[in-house]
């Protein structure tokens, strides 16, 4: 992406805002500024997907850094993703129940709750937590890395940031959030069922057969599988935001506050076309 | 006794012409945010040569050695190592090249998640994937004894001291057996006696190693104890080249000023 070969992390730095010092001079000042910004933000998170894409497919390979990543973003955020689906499967429960007997429709409470669950709250809940779990660490971790010259070290040791430190941790949040999606739902199944069998007698296997009847895997496939695309903009995100970081300890607060808040925005604005694309080519 | 291991890496390197130097700073000019920091610097390091670059703060010491390693791009002129111009190496040919040369960074710049033999492990296990583990750790141990510190391999880099960050900081920086080796305030916030043992073994390393360095500093007489030659710089360019007599020697205002205040 440089026309001079080579392109050092260095380069990511966003420059500072030209006339920060001065007072606007006007109102369409200050929107013209905006609106750089705003270009340059995308410009850059371009040209660092272009990067992390190219070190991504090209050898040697980092696993061990890889599988390193997937504990960090799996195995670890399961406990935070099961609290959240437990929590979700209760509220989801009681809602759904009341709501249900005013129409008197209490038979279709399990499938309202599977329905709920795996192609609604489940994957956003997952991704949400995972945003704020994950994007935070690892946005303050490579901007911690990236003021204290860390990354200049790694790159001055001819070996490749964007593969090591962007390209694992994007891949790590690409395989897990599925998983972590699989695992929110069973928890917040479990739990729903649990609350709605405190108050009336439903074994869970009626309540799963009934939930799941007539519905086939394809249903619910590309609802979990949407969320890989969570994970990229959570992993791109935190990582772009992260290795783009100047000044000092407040450049870190600021890349951790904004890796979990552009993440989780950005998820939710996707969600919007990932909902659509799938009734489209999955009704 | 060399093993299996150095004699193929060796031979695997190519022949270089001795006639040119081995870094060679032409002409470079950089700016950040519209502050000119380089201001048509030009230096040439030879084999085995040891150039300290000296100066006030903020004249672009460091930003110099960020683009002799490749982690600046100069905005004009050129830089080259080996005669080969660092502008417009692909990523790879470029990683060649900085395998070539130590980097030891102000800061130290130590990986905060790894003990001290990690660090110094981190370049060899990326870069020679096919040496044998026990050779590998074999090799981290004689680094952290050349620099003193073979007792403190399982520390984290937060429990040792600043002066013996900067070692651990020279060990990672040889790992690769450098040709050129690049250091920016080694002795910078040591006690004197600290500075005295960093400037001893940077000594000890050159006579050993014969590699081409660069170092970065405010220190006069650290400058004057390792190098054979320094250039100052001020306001990003080099005012004047030498040894320390040819400095002592200088009718430049500036020269004098800053002989004075050392």
């Amino acid at each position: 992406m440089s026309d001079r070969g080579f392109t050092p992390v260095a380069s990511l730095n966003p420059s500072l805002p030209v006339g920060r010092t001065e007072p606007l001079s006007s109102v369409a000042g200050y929107a013209a500024k905006l609106f750089n910004g705003f270009f340059e933000w995308f410009g850059s998170l371009g040209i660092f997907s272009w990067r992390v894409l190219q070190a991504a497919v090209t050898p040697p390979f980092e696993w061990r850094e890889l599988i390193r990543q997937l504990d960090e973003v799996g195995s670890k955020s399961l406990p935070l993703v099961a609290m959240a689906g437990s929590a979700i499967g209760v509220i989801l429960s009681l809602e759904a129940r009341y709501s249900l007997s005013r129409f008197g429709a209490k038979s279709m409470f399990p499938a309202t709750l599977v329905y709920s669950v795996i192609q609604v709250m489940g994957p956003v809940i997952t991704g949400l937590v995972v945003s704020g779990r994950v994007g935070a660490g690892m946005g303050a971790e490579l901007a911690s890395m990236k003021v204290t010259e860390q990354i200049d070290a790694i790159e001055a040791s001819a070996i490749n940031p964007y593969r090591l430190l962007a390209a694992t941790r994007i891949l790590a949040c690409i395989l897990m959030l599925p998983l972590l999606t699989i695992a929110t739902d069973a928890f917040a199944l479990l739990t729903g069922w649990s609350a709605q069998a405190m108050v009336e007698p439903l074994s869970f296997h009626q309540f799963i057969a009934n939930g799941f009847n007539g519905s086939t895997f394809s249903a619910f496939l590309p609802q979990t599988f949407k969320t890989t695309v969570y994970g990229l903009i959570i992993g791109l995100i935190a990582c772009f935001q992260g290795m783009r970081t100047r000044g000092g300890a407040a450049g870190v607060g600021r890349a951790a506050t904004n890796s979990v808040v552009l993440a989780s925005l950005f998820l939710i604005l996707a969600d919007v076309v990932l909902v659509k694309f799938i009734l489209v080519f999955f009704p | 006794m060399a093993t299996a291991y150095d004699i193929a890496t060796k031979h695997a390197e190519p022949e270089q012409d001795s006639s040119v130097p081995v870094v060679a700073v032409e002409n470079v000019y950089k700016s950040f945010d519209g502050h000119k920091v380089l201001n048509g610097v030009t230096l040439r390091v030879g084999k085995g040569e040891t150039l300290a670059v000296l100066g006030r703060s903020g004249t672009g010491k460091s930003v110099l050695l960020r683009l002799i390693i490749g982690l600046e791009k100069p905005d004009s002129g050129s830089v080259c190592i080996h005669g080969q111009d660092l502008a417009g190496l692909g990523l790879d040919r470029m990683g060649e090249i900085r395998k070539k040369m130590g980097f030891l960074f102000q800061s130290a710049a130590l990986y905060d998640s790894l003990s001290v033999q990690d660090n110094v492990a981190f370049p060899l296990e990326h870069h020679r994937r096919d040496m044998p583990k026990s050779e590998r750790a074999g090799r981290v141990r004689q680094l952290l004894a050349e620099v003193g510190l073979d007792g403190d391999i399982d520390k984290m880099p937060s429990d040792i001291s600043g002066g013996m960050q900067k070692r651990v900081g020279l060990a990672r920086a040889l790992a690769l057996e450098p040709e050129i080796l690049l250091l920016d305030e080694p002795t910078a916030g040591l006690d004197p006696i600290s500075s005295a043992e960093i400037d001893e073994l940077i000594l000890k390393l050159q006579r050993e190693r014969q590699m081409a360095s660069i170092v970065v500093t405010h220190d006069l007489h650290s400058a004057r104890t390792i190098a054979g030659r320094l250039a100052l710089l001020n306001e990003g360019d080099v005012v004047i080249e030498g040894t320390f007599e040819d400095l002592q020697q200088s009718d430049i205002s500036f020269v004098k000023e800053f002989l004075k205040q050392s």
